[in-house]
């Protein structure tokens, strides 16, 4: 009696909790853009002057103001990583003038200084342009110690009269640091500087004064960017697939289930309780951990929970087998479950490893591909083994499942002993 | 022997053998004669796919594409309210927006989904798939050979092998387009044909513990009797996979259809070799192997 009370609290608790959350756990899925519509670009970049290295700085830097940029266009969440020694991602969803954030992207870091003619400190008053990116030398921004200790960046300008000039001019005056129109840093110019060089102090953290470097020095050697890889996204055609491919999913899972309940009856139906949970948690996980799902991260859904139904079968043809060779419905499905695990184990780590080397070695789709296929073998470890066979084994403890035929096999199959 | 319960596969399996050596050189002839229909993921250009409201035909289309000057070496083709352009030349973004604005003139809902790799890209896609079916079968054959014996691993690499390999062959007969998400599709099959295979081995290990094979013929029986326990699981299993990939074929999104009907194609050819082909070439080398054990003791 415990036995079966302890059965139907678990599966009405969890299939409570299964209907209440799942819309919204659904609306939080993080969608590709390839489901939401926007476009994924990669970039090569190479230096705009020639013979000239990428540095892992420069790339870093470069990414950064991407964000930046994709930020100010007010793009919603613009992902942009770093790739190998000199590729740049970005993928940005839900834009409606791609032509224009593509154009801006593709510009290099335009750094700048410049003096505010009226005196004003907003960063819309610094209009006049004083230095260029060009005007620093290369990779001549280090950042140096002040004898408080204090982090200060010394930078190195190529045509010393004109900075002699400009020092000269703006003594007392703020000079603002722009990386394309952002503000970065408006220090006061405190002397005429004759010798092309400067140090530039504030109350500068080390971090800050590191990006300022790196700033600088990417400004002096701004990289070109190429697009190597596009993918666009129209949001129609994006909603469009989502629709269509969750219609065929729910078409194909109602199949599985039917098939299951159909072949194997009551376990069946305990099997079809273990693959929606394995479907939830699955939601769940992709919700919690903030993975993208992707058109064909949506495809391995599907195809995994007919690879998921596996474990399954093989667990239950085990259990039949076992009947037939005369055995009670007990030690059967003790049997059964026991011998079907490490099966279950075997053929599930080789299909791990095809998923590992398609998701260590797969870009954009191919990766989303992998990621839901490895998640999903390890719930379907938990439940469609572990969880499966723990309810299978409550209801034939509890006396409930405790003839042949509810197991979908026929007297006249079992053999005598 | 009850020939109706229990079917022999090690003597049936000369026949799929001559079927799937056939196939193979098929294969091969088409590949070498045809080759693939690459996508622009490996051959690079762009790839554009359009959603309308209205359908469009190719002459409304093509003036638009010698207008803005990117109608050399297109294919246009025409669908139900949809349409798909080829480029083997890379779109820049100039002509992505022309494209978009002409195409909207003529119906103002159109969507799009616009791919384009560059050459170079396209060069490393290609290694990199390459790379990842090699690694792919490494890694099972070192599994494989720890957990069982290296005849297993020989045995389930020719399957999958054979399984792969046919579902290109059938890409390269139908002028089917070939691109990144195939390969995915060729490693699931991978990945599908291995673990279908694995737990037809898992049962023979499980049968020889208690064997005793004297004679070939013991050998013989104990594969099939392997097969034919697991021959139920095999078909319900493929049957619900083939369900689900037959389903995406027909009522998924567009971009996965033709990953879809690869997944179908490389179900059946899946279930087929777990069967026909490495059980059968399992027996083969481990009776070559005792062959030579009754050879040196007698």
């Amino acid at each position: 009696m415990k036995r079966i009370i302890s059965f139907f609290v678990t599966v009405i608790v969890l299939a409570g909790v299964m209907a209440v959350t799942t819309p919204g756990l659904l609306d939080k899925v993080r969608l590709g853009l390839d489901l939401k519509g926007g476009f994924e670009i990669l970039y090569e970049a190479k230096p705009l002057e020639e013979g000239q290295a990428v540095t892992k700085e420069s790339l870093n830097r470069t990414a950064q103001s991407l964000e930046k940029r994709a930020n100010v266009l007010g793009t919603s969440e613009p992902e942009v990583t770093t790739e190998g020694a000199n590729r740049i991602r970005l993928k940005i969803a839900g834009v409606t003038n791609e032509a224009e954030v593509r154009k801006k992207m593709k510009e290099p870091a335009n750094l700048t200084f410049r003096s505010s003619p009226t005196g004003g400190k907003e960063a819309a008053d610094f209009t006049k342009i004083e230095l260029l990116g060009s005007d620093f030398k290369e990779n001549g921004a280090e950042v140096g110690y002040d004898s408080l200790n204090q982090p200060e960046i010394s930078i190195q300008v190529k045509d010393k009269a004109k900075f002699t000039e400009i020092t000269k001019r703006l003594i007392n005056k703020e000079l603002g640091i722009f990386l394309d129109e952002t503000m970065l840093s408006a220090p006061v110019v405190r002397a005429e500087l004759t010798d092309g060089k400067a140090s530039i102090s504030g109350n500068y953290t080390n971090d800050e004064a590191k990006n300022l470097r790196d700033t600088i020095n990417l400004g002096a050697l701004p990289l070109s960017l190429t697009e190597k890889y596009s993918q666009s996204v129209g949001a129609t055609l994006g909603k469009q697939s989502l629709d269509q491919t969750i219609v065929a999913g729910l078409i194909a899972s109602a199949f599985i289930l039917l098939f299951m309940i159909g072949i194997y009856r009551l376990p069946g139906l305990l099997a079809s309780f273990a693959l929606i949970l394995h479907t939830w948690l699955l939601i769940l996980v992709f919700v919690l951990a903030d993975f993208t799902l992707t058109l064909p991260g949506i495809a391995a859904f599907i195809l995994g929970i007919g690879m998921a139904v596996d474990a399954n079968i093989i667990t239950n043809e085990r259990i039949r087998e076992e009947m037939r060779n005369g055995r009670s419905v007990m030690s059967s499905v003790k049997l059964g479950n026991k011998s079907s695990f490490r099966t279950i184990i075997d053929s599930n780590v080789t299909t791990i490893i095809v998923a590992g080397v398609m998701f260590a070695y797969g870009t954009g789709a191919v990766k989303g591909f992998a990621l839901v296929l490895i998640v999903e073998i390890v719930l379907s470890i938990a439940t469609n083994v572990y969880f499966s066979h723990w309810l299978l084994s409550l209801l034939v403890k509890s006396g409930l499942l405790k003839e042949p035929k509810q197991f979908g096999v026929k007297e006249s199959e079992i053999r005598e002993l | 022997m009850n020939f109706k319960k229990e079917i022999d596969f090690v003597h049936i399996s000369k026949y799929y053998y001559t079927i799937s050596i056939i196939l193979t050189i098929v294969g091969i002839i088409c590949l070498s004669i045809f080759g693939l229909n690459f996508g622009v993921d490996f051959r690079a250009g762009s790839n554009v796919d359009i959603t309308l409201s209205k359908s469009l035909t190719q002459s409304e289309v093509q003036p638009i594409l010698k207008k803005i000057g990117i109608d050399e070496g297109t294919s246009i083709t025409p669908g139900d309210k949809r349409m798909n352009i080829r480029f083997t030349e890379v779109l820049n973004e100039d002509h992505d927006n022309k494209l978009k604005a002409e195409i909207q003139k003529l119906d103002s809902t159109a969507s799009f989904e616009i791919n384009t790799v560059d050459t170079e890209m396209a060069k490393e896609l290609g290694r990199n798939a390459i790379y990842a079916v090699l690694l792919s079968c490494i890694g099972i054959i070192i599994y494989v050979s720890i957990r069982f014996e290296w005849r297993f691993a020989l045995a389930a690499i020719l399957s999958l092998i054979h399984d792969a390999f046919l579902v290109v062959t059938v890409f390269s007969i139908f002028r089917l387009e070939v691109d990144l998400i195939f390969i995915t599709a060729v490693l699931t099959i991978i990945g599908y044909s291995i673990n279908d295979t694995i737990v037809i081995f898992d049962r023979i290990r499980e049968n020889l513990r208690f064997a005793k094979l004297k004679t070939n013929e013991d050998l013989v029986h104990l594969v099939n009797k392997s097969v034919n326990q697991m021959l139920k699981r095999s078909i319900y299993t493929a049957l619900t996979v083939f369900i689900a990939a037959l389903f995406l074929y027909l009522f998924g999104g567009q971009s996965i259809k033709m990953f879809s009907l690869a997944m179908v194609i490389g179900l059946v050819f899946g279930a087929y070799s777990s069967i026909f082909i490495a059980s059968p070439f399992w027996f083969f080398l481990k009776s070559k192997e005792k062959n030579k054990k009754v050879g040196k003791t007698s």
